[in-house]
């Protein structure tokens, strides 16, 4: 009786074996040549990113009103420690300051112009969340029509945030480092040994750290507090982009090389405007150009 | 006299995705409780399975898994046969359904939500070796479960109104405007 109701021309089994395949087919598609989504991006562009973005607005009026409304003697405190860190730093930038100097000129001897840190950047805004517990994915305001392109490299204050992995017309999306699925290849600072760091789900709602792995340290003069940066060997991030200090360091079982944490300098947990740098790490074309 | 009201029940539907779609990505973001976010999504795709059968589950978890597809950068379509055999499956509880009673609605979302988590846990997280499977139970299925479970308390009752809506427009208009 109710199935002679419900317009039953197919029969729901059938329909529902169809949309498996084409399920299927679309994953499929997806994962041999890397296409995503395309023409559908055009719905997302003109239908949710405007109204996300009227959302996000609204929400963060509201949201950053509660964060204005903290007591005097915390503000007061705060300032306190701002105080004393800004003048630990005036001091460090005077040291470093000098270093500067003395490297330029080394550097003029030598000939080298590696200008790290000095990359283009524009400022984009985060527009929605991840979509779901499991992953660490966000949207911003900014895409193609802005020159945001697929592998740029995205920070937020100081440190690496994550990599664009998509792109509309007026959006993309960013996968954060300390997705699960997200690996780096990094350096330590200090002596300069290589390592692959990788977002971990569980560190992260522990205690707020990633993972790094197969450093070789063969002198063991990798210390907790030492800061990691992208290395320069990676293929798609910018090298000497700050990731995170090590936290903690301990020998893998085959006494070659050593794992750890380290405790990312973004703060993931309020991200709102991040820079995105649209230099794009240039790596010759092996294999890097996958990408429609 | 065929075709008006699927156009409506499809207009109805699909600002309904949309509509829990940027609930779940733009404002529930910004209300994170234990470190998770309700899956809104779920709760849609959960409900018209229910209430609507196994066909438009189906569909309506199809849509949803897509946007999500969209937003999340991954593989693509990946979302979309997670959503639409969840939707597909609830359908198959069509029988069941009674309207006002929450019980059946609250424990099919739950395991909706269930399911759907433990889906990506053993796609995403098992086959790379996370096999700590209490921990991600703990810390992200559960509360996802719980806060997913309180949202739908409120949201059921809008969807069971609008799932009346689309079945039933001119009652409804005439008993509001007369």
């Amino acid at each position: 009786m109710r199935r002679r109701r419900n317009r039953n021309f197919i029969p729901s089994r059938i329909l529902l074996a169809v949309m498996i395949l084409i399920c299927i087919i679309l994953l499929f598609t997806s994962y041999v040549s890397n296409f995503t989504s395309g023409p559908i991006h055009t719905i997302a562009n003109y239908l949710f990113v405007p109204m996300q973005k009227g959302i996000d607005y609204i929400g963060n009026t509201v949201f950053l009103n509660s964060e204005e409304s903290k007591t005097k003697e915390a503000l007061l405190a705060e300032n306190e420690e701002l105080k004393s860190k800004v003048n630990d730093l005036t001091n460090q930038i005077n040291t470093m300051q000098l270093q500067q100097n003395e490297l330029e000129e080394l550097q003029s001897i030598y000939q080298l112009d590696h200008s790290y840190g000095n990359y283009e950047k524009t400022g984009a805004r985060v527009i929605a969340k991840s979509t779901s517990n499991w992953f660490n994915t966000f949207t911003i305001n900014k895409g193609s029509a802005d020159g945001i392109e697929k592998d740029m490299n995205v920070l937020a204050g100081s440190g690496l945030v994550g990599i664009v992995t998509d792109v509309g017309t007026h959006y993309a999306v960013v996968r954060s480092i300390i997705d699960d699925t997200s690996s780096v290849s990094g350096m330590v600072i200090s002596t300069g040994d290589n390592c692959i760091v990788s977002g971990s789900l569980k560190d992260m709602t522990n205690d707020n750290m990633i993972l790094f792995g197969n450093l070789e340290d063969t002198q063991g003069a990798v210390n907790p507090g030492d800061s990691v940066v992208t290395s320069n060997i990676s293929d798609k991030y910018l090298p000497g982009l700050l990731i995170g200090y090590v936290t903690q360091i301990t020998d893998d079982d085959n006494h070659l090389t050593k794992s750890g944490k380290i405790s990312p300098v973004a703060d993931f947990k309020h991200l709102q405007d991040v820079l995105v740098i649209t230099t794009k790490k240039e790596v010759g074309d092996v294999g890097s150009e996958a990408s429609d | 006299m065929e075709v008006k009201p699927l156009i409506r029940k499809i207009v109805i539907i699909a600002l309904t995705i949309v509509a829990a779609y940027l609930l779940q990505t733009a404002v529930f973001s910004h209300l994170v409780l234990a470190n998770v976010t309700p899956n809104i999504l779920i709760i849609v795709t959960s409900a018209f399975g229910f209430m609507r059968g196994r066909k438009d589950g189906m569909f309506v978890g199809f849509f949803c898994g897509i946007l999500l597809d969209l937003a999340s950068g991954t593989l693509f379509g990946l979302y979309a046969l997670v959503y639409m055999l969840i939707g597909y499956l609830n359908g198959l509880f069509e029988k069941l359904f009674y309207g006002d009673d929450i019980k059946l609605p609250i424990l099919l979302i739950g395991i909706s939500d269930f399911l759907y988590s433990i889906i990506i846990y053993i796609i995403f997280f098992l086959v790379k070796g996370r096999f700590d499977i209490l921990f991600y139970l703990k810390s992200i299925i559960l509360p996802e479960i719980v806060y997913t479970i309180l949202v739908s308390i409120v949201l059921y009752f809008i969807l069971y109104r609008l799932n009346i809506f689309i079945d039933k427009p001119d009652k409804r208009s005439r008993s509001k405007f007369v």
